[in-house]
């Protein structure tokens, strides 16, 4: 393609503080047309905050931006929109109380007069099916009423529709993490068409499988900082995650670190029969085991954590809990963190009646715990009286991660915590659980990532609410688990 | 010095005292002087009723979005009937009745949770149509009402030491331990995430319905001993002797600095914001305004309050 | 509603069942109140019946319409009672003695409404506290203004309210209409699609470069124009008025939004709704009590005891609806 060259963004020595934390430390980066970039790192390496600066949502603090040649000094959202550059937020940026169609007017001031209605539902009904053709979402459906992983195929859609404005450069920040690997693959075809008409993409993943395979250059951050950017042939797997630094551990390590078991011969703690199997597989935690949850996602292994959970406080149909539990969840803005408090109130929140000398809480005993868990889990932060929201999200996991294993519970739900979690903190946390559950505690983990099920003793795969499989150990693999995931559902 | 005034300065709370000794001093400016101390006694004393109250909703509304004690005024005003009916005049039963105010005020709050809880509407909404039913037993139980306090309990109402009203030093004791109650005890730490996050609270295993009921009956009783109190201070019971503590209790708490997005509470603001209305309505009557003046320059100064004050910062 | 509890995939048969039956709630809750009077007294179901029982629906509706328009931006309006009281003074003194003057005070109204939300959006101020210092306000300039009850509705006014159409009584007409018009505006119109967006997620609408000042400005306005409506309604009804005639619709006005289906955070309100749901109060408020012979002392009690029989059927409905 003639165009191929031309660069359509570039940043040159882009400088972003959010008090006292540097998030981007001179970044310098470009993108060309019809060119899908890659951009990888650790969590807190500040991929989220480069994307708010070139979606004109983080005004930087030093540095310059070039969009079609053309320096921006007064950049904003609404100059970036009129440019052509879109970005798909890891935080949905939908109105929940909207219907389909009237967010895709919020996002095109041009549908307008008197049949907008029709014309924004067919515009991103059009663009819905030429990327998802088998999405099942109507231009009148409430996003309330849609599941997380449809919400995000919408909001990906969406940022591809073309009004009046053109959609030069499409940014899409983790666009695959509340999608199943079906639909995962259906986005990613639709990029690489974009992509082969024309259009950019900037595609921030922590699948590298995915970037590995989908991008034509990668760039990787490290500390606020592009440290390396190529063709995305100059890389495998492991360069990069050498180049996104501080994981000197290969998965292959953790894996015979772990040590095999069989079914565990240890008591019974969980016995589980999710709400619409009446018969067949139930799902049994021995002490000391981590059972994974395995599936497509929304396929009901939530909901079964959640009727866990509540069955170890009050008598559920079904449900059999012989110890106390806790939950580490997977959206931490609306099911884990409490904004206004510190780390170390949040770690303590569970533990409550262990902190209380007396009536009153101690804060010595707050302060101890939280300090003994941010040595434990490695929450980098200079101090555990911060705000939990000063930490970045992979820290902000830890701490909930700390939350439940500091407390008494003997059973750990897990609600695919790891979602747009960085590498190395993965790996400290793999650690942990082993260590956990050698120390005897149960961990019921439901993931989206079949490489995690490696870690676990036992895996259930579920598929329209009901329990399909039923792995042992030695029977886990990527195979077995999509096998059972998609038989007769396709 | 600066370091610990910039500190002074961070804290909500502040704004509301600094507000409260600026209309005393407008106050005693007009007056030049004159009755300074006994505008300061008085105040406290009016003070009292709504600092009661004011945690009992400081803690509802710190549940979070939505809740609030609508029933407030309804409570008060049959907790003061049923105490002064109870009492009758009569020394010996000021225990007594003070308990059966408690009790009339705690099954108030028992009912405006019950509403909450079993027909899972808002607490707005809730507590309105139970201060509607509350209202009408009032009506019912307190008509032509006369009795008068027992001389006993009236007076402990009015006793000073010093200029400074003995229930005022009680109420201070009080809100003393709400604020340990809120920060250092299991309860008020609840009620905290609760009013932050929910759903979080729910599953960070924290007893998130026995606190709410917790928090609608605390704040029921505290209604009901305001009821009392207030009929021992005015000599009589009335249908609306707790009229205007509707609007007085959520104001004081939101002066005061307390989140009405719930999940942040302020114990000495609430103070400041009782003392910051009862003198603001003070140095109005000491400038010999009409009525209508009157409420208009309250309603003014409270919007200006709060616009100087500024809303809270998100910190998402 | 959040990401811990997906709904299974393929049911959107499911959810447009469960929309219906959101919808038609209010509705029911009508139908049952008007059973209830159908029940009690059947004559009261006819053209004056209609017009003696739903005399003060039209200012009611016009208030609800109003809190609404607040609600769907996350606000409250805790002044709207004593604005329409306000409106009221204004409308049979200013406006009968010198309609210009009176109506740029009107719509001066207004414009403090508008900037009222301005300064809720610029400063972050909780919507209650403001709007509660604005009740006394209001109050006050209405107690100055017309410190004893008195004043005149305007010929015009007085004639408008008393139009009697026939078959369909006017204020059911009435009704209709300003459903029609909120609906249209609120739920039709492209920008009322912004609006409410600005009450379900702020950052999307921010994001997607539209002025959230203007928007909650519009919001207020909104209501400071029906508040004004529903003041001049009551005013040519009741023909005089009173500082105080308004002071119960602020709470009569929050439920009636709140039973017409609409949720206090999240923008979600509906006009339709809002309207039946006013209608529902006002049915509810006197007239099915006088049909019941319920003494004057508890009448309160009863009006209470009706909202949480509304709201009861109301969860034992939605329940079903959610099975």
């Amino acid at each position: 393609m003639a165009v191929a060259d031309v660069t359509i963004v570039s940043l040159d020595g882009v400088e972003k503080s959010f008090g006292a934390v540097r998030a981007l430390g001179g970044v310098n980066f470009s993108v060309s047309r019809s060119e899908c970039v890659g951009l990888v790192g650790h969590n807190g390496a500040g991929k989220s905050t480069l994307m708010h600066v070139l979606a004109g949502t983080a005004a930087p603090d030093k540095g310059r931006i070039v969009i079609a040649g053309v320096e921006q000094r007064q950049y904003s959202a609404a100059r970036a929109k009129d440019l052509g550059v879109r970005c798909v937020f890891q935080e949905l940026s939908l109105c929940p109380n909207l219907t389909v169609a009237e967010n895709a007017r919020v996002f095109h001031p041009a549908l307008r007069g008197f049949n907008w209605r029709r014309k924004a539902g067919k515009l991103i009904v059009d663009k819905l099916d030429e990327i998802f053709p088998d999405h099942g979402i109507g231009a009148s459906d409430l996003i309330q009423d849609l599941s997380i992983g449809r919400r995000q195929m919408v909001e990906v859609a969406r940022a591809f529709t073309v009004s009046d404005r053109p959609a030069d450069l499409v940014i899409l920040d983790e666009p695959t993490s509340s999608l199943d690997a079906h639909t995962a693959g259906q986005l990613l075809a639709f990029v690489r068409r974009s992509v082969a008409n024309g259009v950019s993409c900037i595609f921030i993943s922590h699948i590298l499988g995915e970037v590995l395979r989908n991008c034509d250059r990668i760039a990787v951050m490290r500390d606020g900082k592009v440290v390396v950017a190529d063709r995305a042939e100059a890389f495998d797997r492991n360069k990069l995650i050498a180049a996104m630094g501080g994981v000197h551990q290969s998965e292959r390590e953790v894996n015979s670190a772990s040590v095999p078991t069989g079914r565990s011969q240890a008591p019974v703690r969980v016995r589980a029969l999710p709400a619409r199997q009446s018969e067949g597989v139930e799902l049994i935690a021995h002490e000391g085991e981590v059972i994974g949850l395995a599936g497509l996602a929304g396929h009901g292994q939530t909901d079964l954590l959640l009727s866990i959970f509540s069955a170890s406080t009050r008598r559920r149909v079904g449900v059999e809990v012989a110890a106390p539990v806790a939950l580490v969840a997977g959206d931490r803005q609306s099911d884990g963190i409490f904004p206004q408090w510190s780390i170390s109130e949040n770690i303590g929140v569970r533990s409550l009646s262990k902190l209380r000398d007396g009536l009153l809480i101690s804060r010595r005993r707050e302060d101890d715990l939280a300090n003994a868990w941010r040595d434990k889990i490695k929450i980098r932060t200079p101090d555990m009286h911060n705000n939990i929201l000063s930490l970045s999200g992979g820290n902000q996991q830890k701490a909930l991660f700390a939350r439940a294993l500091a407390s008494d519970a003997a059973i750990v739900l897990m609600d695919d915590p790891m979602r747009g979690v960085d590498f190395g903190t993965k790996l400290e946390v793999y650690a942990l659980i082993r260590e956990e559950a050698r120390a005897g505690r149960t961990f019921l983990w439901y993931t989206t990532e079949t490489d995690e099920l490696k870690n676990c003793d036992h895996v259930y795969v579920f598929r329209n609410g009901a329990i399909v499989a039923d792995l042992a150990r030695d029977e886990i693999s990527e195979e077995r688990v999509i096998q059972s995931s998609f038989a007769g559902a396709h | 010095m600066i370091a610990a005034l910039a500190k002074l300065a961070s804290k909500p709370w502040i704004w509301s005292f600094l507000g409260a000794a600026l209309v005393w001093l407008a106050a005693i400016a007009f007056t030049a002087g004159y009755g300074a101390g006994g505008m300061l006694t008085a105040a406290l004393s009016l003070s009292v009723f709504t600092v009661i109250v004011g945690v009992g909703q400081m803690f509802v509304i710190t549940l979070g979005p939505g809740n609030v004690d609508l029933s407030l005024p309804a409570n008060i005003g049959l907790a003061s009937a049923v105490a002064m009916k109870v009492m009758d005049g009569d020394d010996r039963m000021v225990a007594v009745g003070l308990a059966a105010a408690l009790a009339s005020g705690l099954c108030a709050g028992v009912a405006n949770y019950l509403l909450i809880w079993a027909l899972r509407i808002p607490p707005i909404i809730a507590t309105l149509s139970a201060s509607f039913v509350i209202q009408s037993i009032d009506i019912s139980y307190g008509r032509g009402l006369q009795i008068k306090p027992p001389p006993g309990f009236a007076d402990f109402t009015n006793i000073q030491i010093l200029g400074v009203p003995l229930i005022a030093v009680l109420t201070v004791l009080f809100t003393i331990g709400a604020g340990i109650a809120l920060h250092r005890m299991v309860y008020g730490r609840s009620v905290l995430a609760i009013g932050q996050n929910i759903r979080a609270a729910r599953l960070a295993g924290l007893k998130v319905e026995p606190i709410r009921f917790l928090t609608y009956s605390i704040c029921g009783m505290l209604g009901g001993l305001d009821g009392a109190l207030l009929a021992g201070y005015f000599r009589g019971a009335n249908v609306d002797i707790g009229g205007e503590y509707l609007l007085a209790s959520i104001a004081v708490v939101v002066i005061g600095g307390t989140s009405v997005a719930g999940g942040k509470a302020n114990i000495p603001g609430v103070w400041g914001g009782a003392l910051f209305l009862v003198l603001l309505l003070t140095m109005l009557n000491t400038f010999g305004v009409s009525a209508g003046v009157r409420l208009l320059l309250t309603g003014l100064i409270i919007v200006a309050v709060i616009t100087a004050a500024g809303g809270q910062k998100t910190t998402r | 509603m959040s990401a811990l509890a997906p709904p299974a995939p393929r049911q959107s048969a499911g959810i447009n069942w469960r929309r219906l039956a959101r919808a038609l709630l209010p509705a029911l809750s009508l139908t049952l109140v008007l059973a209830a009077i159908a029940w009690l007294n059947p004559r009261a179901i006819s053209y004056f019946g209609f017009t003696l029982m739903l005399n003060l629906a039209v200012p009611i509706a016009l208030a609800t319409i109003a809190q609404m328009f607040v609600i769907a931006g996350n606000d409250l309006d805790l002044s709207i009672g004593t604005f329409v009281g306000f409106v009221c003074c204004v409308t049979a003194t200013w406006l009968k003695d010198a309609p210009l003057v009176g109506a740029a005070m009107l719509l001066g109204c207004i414009g403090v409404y508008a900037a009222l939300g301005a300064l809720i959006y610029l400063r972050n101020l909780p919507s209650i506290v403001v709007t509660l210092g604005m009740s006394f306000v209001w109050q006050g300039l209405a107690i100055l203004l017309l410190p004893k009850p008195g004043g005149k509705a305007p010929d015009w006014l007085l004639a408008i309210m008393g139009v009697k159409p026939p078959f369909i009584p006017f204020p059911i007409l009435a009704a209709v209409a300003i459903a029609a018009v909120s609906y249209f505006g609120l739920m039709r119109t492209s920008y009322g699609a912004i609006l409410r967006g600005s009450g379900g997620n702020a950052i999307a609408i921010d994001r997607a470069g539209w002025s959230l000042l203007k928007a909650k400005a519009g919001l207020f306005a909104l209501t400071g124009l029906f508040g004004v409506l529903s003041g001049m309604a009551l005013v040519g009804i009741t023909t005089s008025a009173d500082a105080n005639i308004g002071n119960g619709y602020t709470l009569l006005s929050i439920a009636g939004v709140i039973l017409g289906g609409g949720e206090f955070v999240g923008g979600r309100v509906s006009p339709i709704g809002a309207v039946i749901g006013a209608l529902t109060l006002a049915l509810a408020a006197s007239p099915l009590l006088t049909f019941m012979h319920i003494p004057p002392d508890w009448q309160v009690a009863a009006n209470g005891a009706i909202l949480v029989i509304v709201l009861a059927a109301r969860v034992m409905i939605s329940q079903k609806g959610r099975e």
